[in-house]
């Protein structure tokens, strides 16, 4: 039991905007930490706020962006951001998806997603959510209508659940399900099929024996 | 008959170690690259667990992203940066792992050094923590990005969880006109299938264009496959790939030497193999490219003008240029001519080896960077390319010429170290993205090949360099 198995509701906001890149979402300046915590701060930096930051400095003392979505009243304590097509894309940085976290995050809803950001998402707890083009719309649409919009997101039951009690299905690999809910270890997980790398190794080390000559 | 297999379906195969009811499988990595910038969470987690390598042979680690390409004697003035550099090189010594500081004669960009160290072999599944490792792919190796929780896999385990991709092939037929580079291709690929285009795909390029390319073109192609949402970009072996690969550092000899030969022979998609999509560009119908907004799909060939927002048909993609055109303070209808430059950067892992700084030599001798440009760079991709180009007299003509000259490393392609944009400056730089920000908060860049950067460095704004090639 942990805090995927119950469905949770969170305020969703809106980001109207497609190909949300990984740069835009944790810019290269807050990578040079050399911990996995402190990025929730620099979320979308550049757009949040209207001074130039550096790692660390406290949303305090920066000069906000008043216009950016995130920075509006009523989307405070926002859990859920709902984006476009192609959310996540260009640079591998697991920045991403611990800044969304720490921020506030705990599911992002999109037409689509990077191939690297959907992966490096899951595997920190970050649902990642992806939506035919239409429902993505209707669900913009219903966002900006009714302030204190809200999503019950069911990863058991592979569910949304709008505030009008509407279910909005979606998919997910059973694998990253399973990992999610059952709190895997994915490298434990590997580590448990161990007899069958070392096979594989020497079946590989006979076919490409280059590959493992050191 | 067996079936026909497309190569990333041979590759996948080749490196099956389990597979789940899902078709999630656990796929074994025989090589793999580490820097700086995200590897400390990793190892520090290692630690943590009290876990250690799985194996140390087939480890690489080097000094690239935060590196200073000046003054390095004096060592890294950025605290972070020096931190993030004196933790991978306690790291790699306390895991026992193979690591080229900034100082060692083998230093350089992972993209640039892999290949040229016989590390990046054909048949062999290679990652690293960054999204371009995509280039390994012209060498017919199942390469790709990773982050950071799928490094401390790669360390603890040798494998990955994964699943198969798509694959899509890109057929490229016909002869570039003079002038035209790998690179000009690949953005007007990039433009033609948008930058989310070949998401959940790996990417097959082949056709008579591609063979023609050479190795280091190749690489160029495969790098900005990522571009168009491909993790992965492929070309099969063929005998220049075969050329290339022999006699590196550590690439194989002795007896295994005819058996690998014969073994990367087979790393090609057999006829008739299944592809889920495919695309079919006409090379000699390219111009030289340039990017004109802050996605890398926002592009135009150099005779044609910025579009107007209201030509794109989604609300979406209309708004979407209209940031762009707003960030990059441009307005639509304007010309390459128009498009006047502060800086000029030639480098990254896209354009930094040695034939691309011939190719932006070749446009710069005898010729001055315009007084206009603020500062115009080369950072070659590696110390060995640095000293062939030393050896060759380009450094002297790009020195000549009033570029600066400086040492390997990813500098202003995502200006981690010292070298970046002002907020407001526009560069024409040879790099791979033009993201809001990337060269800088504020910044404004233009993707262009090497050559048309060297054109634009002259005339102070863009030009078509094919109107450039005579010497002067």
């Amino acid at each position: 039991m942990n805090s995927f198995s119950l469905p949770f509701t969170g305020l969703v906001a809106p980001l109207d905007r497609e190909n949300v890149d990984t740069d835009a979402i944790i810019p290269k300046q807050f990578l040079k930490s050399t911990v996995r915590t402190g990025y929730g701060n620099h979320l979308f930096d550049a757009w949040r706020f209207k001074d130039d930051g550096e790692l660390g400095m406290p949303v305090a003392d920066r000069r906000p962006n008043s216009e950016f979505v995130l920075n509006l009243p009523r989307y405070q304590n926002a859990s859920v951001l709902l984006a476009r097509k192609n959310f996540g894309c260009g640079s591998s940085r697991e920045h991403a998806p611990w800044a969304l976290n720490q921020y506030g995050f705990r599911a992002v809803v999109a037409t689509s997603f990077g191939d690297i950001f959907r992966n490096n998402a899951l595997k920190n707890g970050l649902i990642v959510i992806a939506l035919p083009e239409d429902k993505i719309d209707a669900l913009f649409q219903a966002v900006e209508a009714s302030p204190g919009y809200t999503l019950t997101i069911d990863l058991s039951g592979q569910k949304m659940v709008s505030p009008d009690g509407k279910n909005l299905t979606f998919d997910i690999d059973p694998f990253r399900k399973r990992c999610l809910i059952d709190g895997i270890d994915e490298i434990s997980l590997a580590l448990s099929f161990d007899a069958s790398i070392k096979l594989y190794e020497k079946q590989a080390a006979a076919l490409q024996p280059w590959l493992f000559q050191g | 008959m067996p079936i026909p297999q497309t190569l990333y379906e041979k590759l996948w195969a080749s490196h099956l170690v389990h597979e789940e009811p899902d078709g999630t499988a656990l796929i074994y990595i025989d090589r793999h690259l580490i820097h700086e910038v995200t590897s400390a969470q990793p190892f520090d987690s290692m630690r943590d667990a009290g876990r250690g390598l799985w194996r140390t042979f087939g480890h690489l680690a080097v000094a690239e992203h935060n590196v200073p390409t000046a003054h390095r004697a004096s060592g890294i003035r950025d605290e972070l940066s020096r931190r993030q550099i004196e933790a991978l090189d306690i790291n790699t010594n306390e895991f026992g792992i193979q690591f080229f500081n900034m100082n060692d004669d083998r230093q350089g960009i992972v993209h640039v050094i892999g290949p040229e160290q016989g590390l990046t072999l054909p048949g062999a599944s290679l990652v690293c923590g960054d999204s371009h490792t995509s280039t390994h792919g012209a060498f017919a190796a199942l390469a790709f990005g990773i982050g950071t929780s799928e490094i401390e896999m790669v360390l603890a385990t040798q494998c990955l969880w994964a699943k198969k991709s798509k694959t899509m092939l890109i057929k490229i037929e016909g002869e570039l006109q003079p002038g035209v580079s790998a690179k000009d291709l690949v953005l007007y690929l990039i433009g033609a299938i948008s930058i989310g285009g070949a998401t959940g795909h790996a990417l097959e390029f082949s056709g008579s264009t591609v063979s023609a390319l050479s190795i280091e073109a190749r690489m160029t192609l495969c790098n900005m496959a990522i571009e168009a949402g491909a993790r992965v970009g492929l070309i099969g072996v063929d005998s220049k790939t075969l050329a290339y690969v022999l006699n590196r550092p550590m690439s194989p000899t002795g007896t295994v030497l005819e058996q690998a030969v014969s073994y990367w022979r087979t790393l090609v998609s057999d006829a008739g193999a299944d592809f889920d999509s495919e695309i079919v560009i006409d090379a000699s119908s390219v111009e030289p490219q340039i990017t004109w907004g802050t996605l890398p799909d926002l592009v135009m060939g150099v005779n044609g003008c910025i579009p107007c927002p209201e030509s794109f048909d989604t609300r979406e993609r209309q708004d979407a240029v209209r940031n762009a055109l707003d960030y990059m303070g441009l307005e639509a209808g304007m010309t390459a001519s128009d498009i006047h430059l502060d800086k000029i950067f030639i480098g990254s892992c896209t354009n930094s080896r040695i034939e691309d700084l011939r190719a932006a030599a070749k446009v710069v001798r005898g010729r001055r960077v315009a007084s206009s440009i603020h500062l115009a760079m080369v950072v070659p991709g590696s110390m060995s390319v640095k000293r062939q180009a030393e050896e060759e007299g380009l450094a002297d003509i790009f020195i000549d010429a009033g570029f600066e000259w400086r040492d390997p490393g990813c500098s202003m392609c995502l200006a981690m170290n010292d070298d970046r944009l002002s907020s407001g400056e526009r560069c024409a730089s040879t790099s791979n993205r033009n993201f809001e920000g990337r060269q800088g908060p504020g910044g404004r860049t233009h993707l262009v090949s090497p050559a048309m950067a060297a054109a634009a460095a002259v005339a102070g704004h863009f030009v078509d360099v094919r109107r450039l090639t005579t010497t002067p």
